[in-house]
């Protein structure tokens, strides 16, 4: 969703060409406090990661697994970032065609020029506002991180941890740098410098991004995708040996419940800081994440009070995790009643997708991706069209980056809109994550043998012990 | 001097008072553990998303005590009596034959190292 000012090679150029030119183009510069609220958003979307996320998956599992799941979390996190920093960023975020980007920003050079000193400059949402492109690059690299490991609980308590990563790169390389390409690419607010340039400066922009969808922090690119991703691994996988007869309870829900608050709190920085400024839209998907989640931990806690006579910390953390999945589109897209909403629908129709809906769909997805990721991300996603209108609340959206008018595309064609991205994300990462899981399994089997399982994926997978009494 | 073991199994909240009981009637050790059971009293349900798993055991507490057998009557009358709820699930008491029982530091064997 960025277009820098001047990239490496076009700065150079440009400099060698007209030295004069270069330095009387005033690019505007950063304000401090926009720089310093995505730095710590930053953080906070690693804290997400390791511990939040490694926690709360590692608490649902067997003791006997428990370092399976820190290490796939941790390991995977790193080896995308490192592919992120290598490749990723370009493919994503420069300007290529409607489903991928091109190689500008390949081994992120031209972020910064040692010669000069200078730091390229990344747009956000508003004209002659920018942040150091750098951060930008910092911000979205936990992004492509957390997305690939929350795939890690399809699969969790069986799967090699060579095919992980293998998996891993793939499907990143496949699937999610092209999502979110489609989906946030675009060339920025101050590339629409008038009416005539508008039409084709559209066009440069990614495919989901052109026909207007809404995804302010990666209800599609994120838990759509990972959810789905999950799904299908946990069909090509198999189901846990056991399953059913034995009992596999968490081995420790504390981890969990921990894990969970640090998911809600390091996702301020995920939804708010996907606003790239310090200001209102931050402010807004601020209290949106605040609200939406509280109002999921009442929902799913009330509907499984009334549905199995107690409601379980187990089912808060989810519905804290599920409202935050769900109002992740919408953090700065709708207001906060719609939040509210979105909040409690996702508390109980998430509760659903993990009970119900998990008996249907018959795959053993051990950690509930699909039916918190997926089924979370799939009813943000389309309630986002729903409440971004102005009659329900919501801001609207920009219809005309010349002028940055707001308006909006009424209800049911903005739900249109969002059903198209929604399907176009399912499809592509079904498909993706197949092949991904194909050559994993072709490669190194994807499957620990049945004693390996048996014994736990620690001892067998890292030569560790988690808990040594 | 024959010797005989006793382990109860109790509700772990009523340890204390056993530990003062058999104290006033000159035990001088016990060996305590955890652990999980189930008698008449039946377990519970756990619900964890959509898994629902029947759980029989509950925590109990496990003590052991050796003693001479001449002990036998009255601890054991001592441990039912302040264990004693009356509802179920207040455990069981066990009496079995001991063997030798010996004093690590010192050696002694017998009643001398109950």
């Amino acid at each position: 969703m960025t277009k820098t000012r001047l990239t490496g090679r076009a700065a150079a150029l440009l400099a060698a060409l007209a030295p004069s030119l270069a330095l009387a183009q005033d690019a505007p510069t950063p304000e401090k406090g926009d720089t310093a609220w995505m730095l710590v958003s930053t953080l906070l979307v690693v804290l997400m990661t390791i511990p939040g996320l490694a926690l709360f998956y590692g608490g649902l599992v067997r003791a006997k697994n428990m370092l399976s799941v820190l290490m796939q979390v941790m390991v995977g996190f790193s080896l995308i970032v490192v592919l992120w920093c290598l490749y990723g960023y370009s493919l994503a975020f420069t300007e290529g065609n409607a489903f991928i980007g091109g190689g500008a920003r390949l081994f992120m050079q031209g972020l910064f020029d040692p010669a000069t000193g200078t730091f390229a400059m990344a747009a956000t949402f508003s004209k002659g506002v920018v942040i150091p492109e750098i951060v930008f690059a910092a911000f979205q690299a936990t992004f492509a991180g957390i997305t690939c490991c929350l795939i890690v609980g399809a699969f969790a308590e069986r799967m090699r941890f060579a095919a992980v990563l293998i998996f891993m790169t793939i499907w990143f390389t496949i699937c999610y740098l092209p999502i979110a390409h489609m989906v946030w690419f675009w060339m920025g607010p101050d590339a629409y410098t008038s009416a005539e340039v508008a039409a084709e400066t559209t066009a440069k922009a990614g495919l989901l991004w052109q026909r207007g969808a809404l995804d302010f922090a990666g209800g599609t690119v994120v838990h759509i995708n990972a959810g789905v991703a999950g799904l299908v691994g946990a069909y090509m996988i198999g189901k846990r040996v056991g399953l059913g007869r034995e009992p596999m309870p968490p081995h420790n829900l504390v981890l969990t419940m921990i894990g969970a608050s640090l998911l809600w709190v390091g996702w301020f920085g995920f939804n708010a800081g996907s606003a790239l400024e310090a200001g209102n839209s931050a402010a807004l998907a601020f209290l949106n994440t605040l609200l939406a989640t509280a109002g999921a931990v009442i929902a799913w806690s009330a509907a499984e009070w009334a549905l199995k006579r107690h409601a379980s910390v187990l089912g808060a953390a989810s519905g804290a995790v599920a409202g935050l999945v769900a109002i992740t589109p919408a953090a700065g897209n709708v207001g906060p009643m719609g939040a509210l909403a979105i909040g409690l629908i996702a508390g109980v129709v998430c509760l659903w997708g993990v009970t119900g809906l998990k008996r249907l769909l018959k795959a053993d997805d051990s950690l509930d991706v699909f039916g918190v990721h997926g089924v979370g991300g799939i009813v943000g996603a389309l309630l986002t069209g729903v409440f971004n209108n102005p009659a329900l609340g919501g801001p609207g959206l920009v219809t005309d980056w010349v002028t940055a008018s707001v308006g909006s595309n009424g209800i049911l064609a903005q739900l249109w809109i969002q059903a198209e991205a929604v399907g176009v994300t399912v499809v592509w990462s079904a498909v993706a994550a197949f092949i991904a899981f194909k050559v994993a399994d072709l490669l190194v089997g994807l499957r620990v043998p049945e004693e390996s399982e048996r014994e736990g994926l620690d001892t067998t997978e890292h030569n560790e012990r988690a808990y040594t009494n | 001097m024959a010797m005989k073991m006793i382990t109860a199994v109790i509700r772990p909240h009523k340890l204390d008072d056993l530990e003062l009981a058999v104290a006033q009637l000159g035990v001088q050790g016990m060996t305590v553990v955890e652990v999980q059971g189930y008698g008449r009293q039946h377990g519970h349900l756990e619900v964890y998303r959509g898994a629902e798993y029947r759980v029989e055991f509950l925590a109990r507490t496990q003590v052991q005590i050796a003693v001479d057998e001449t002990l036998v009557e009255p601890v054991v009358e001592a441990i039912a009596n302040v264990t004693r709820t009356g509802k179920v699930g207040d455990g069981r008491i066990f009496v079995a034959p001991l063997g030798q029982a010996i004093r690590i530091r010192t050696g002694e064997t017998g009643t001398a190292a109950a």
